[in-house]
């Protein structure tokens, strides 16, 4: 009976924190879900001369996709963001502290799945979104608001698994299929 | 024995020095001593959320460098600490800052410490009286 309590409290705090190690504690979940996607005007990575805005994603549920040429897990998903480009998903890149010259020959080397890649060239853009890491990706509707956001490389699983059943949500058209 | 001492004297003197000597954010940002100590305490609040157990001040990490320029930024354009802040936690949430505010979500963040003092405050209470008790006990018998 005295140890009732403690005994209570002991369980208590083993249950919290066995479910505590089954959690990642560097998946941060972001503020920015339901909100609209913020605003941007980058150059394209294709011709700098052209600007790419937030814009490009309207119309249509679409990703963006945040990449660089340093980044080892983009080079793990790029296949698979090769075959969506491929079914037909819009994908919007978005190039995060690169160079252009080598972001272009990655893309040369490995194919483009992207419809268009913005260049972010002080950072700016990833602050906003919220980026800590490479690859991230956001789901946007056609209206510009964002769904939800994966961190790390996409793979088929979790496409099947977090994508797509936000997408069959978002109506018919959504899915880009 | 004297001798393995004055190694360990020496190890963690080396490890204070090498731990000192990591500096990143080198360069003077403000001109002005209030707005450099300012800008000092602010960014040793953020979280670099690349490397997570470090403050941005104390990152090389790109995203850190990138999160600094912004605190300067804002700073000279008249920004308040709050704002700031409020900015960094609009995009990365609370998580972005050490110092947490207080609401639904952090409350047992910043109230376990309370609880727990409290709960050991009366766990002593309880125990000091039992002895006290039991000493009545022994005195009586």
């Amino acid at each position: 009976m005295r140890f009732a309590l403690p005994l209570a409290l002991f369980i208590a705090l083993g249950a919290l924190f066995s479910f505590s190690l089954t959690r990642d504690a560097s998946l941060i979940p972001s503020p920015l879900l339901d909100q609209p996607l913020p605003s941007f005007s980058l150059p394209s990575l294709a011709d700098p001369e052209e600007t790419v805005t937030e814009h490009a994603l309207a119309g249509q549920p679409a990703l963006l996709n945040i990449w660089g040429s340093w980044c080892a897990q983009c080079g793990t998903e790029h296949a698979f963001l090769m075959e969506l480009a491929r079914n037909g998903v819009p994908i919007v890149g978005l190039n995060w502290n690169d160079e252009q010259a080598s972001a272009r020959a990655w893309l040369e080397r490995l194919g483009d799945p992207y419809v268009v890649t913005a260049v972010d060239v002080e950072g700016r853009v990833a602050i906003d979104l919220g980026v800590y890491g490479a690859p991230e990706t956001f789901l946007v509707d056609g209206g510009g608001t964002i769904i939800y956001k994966y961190i790390g490389p996409l793979t088929p699983q979790v496409w099947r698994d977090e994508f797509m059943p936000r997408l069959a949500q978002l109506g018919p058209g959504g899915a880009g299929d | 024995m004297i001798r393995s001492l004055m190694r360990a004297v020496v190890v963690a003197l080396l490890i204070g020095a090498s731990a000192s000597a990591v500096a990143i954010d080198t360069e003077r940002a403000f001109e002005d001593d209030a707005m450099q100590a300012r800008y000092q305490r602010l960014i040793a609040e953020v979280r670099c959320l690349t490397c997570q157990n470090q403050s941005i001040k104390d990152s090389n990490a790109p995203l850190a460098r990138d999160l600094r320029a912004v605190v300067r930024e804002q700073m000279k354009a008249g920004a308040s600490d709050a704002e700031i802040y409020a900015f960094l936690q609009a995009r990365y949430g609370d998580f972005a800052l050490y110092k947490p505010p207080f609401s639904a979500r952090t409350a047992l963040l910043w109230l376990s410490p309370v609880v727990l003092i409290a709960l050991g405050g009366f766990a002593i209470v309880r125990v000091v009286r039992r002895r006290a008790n039991m000493d009545i006990g022994v005195d009586g018998a």
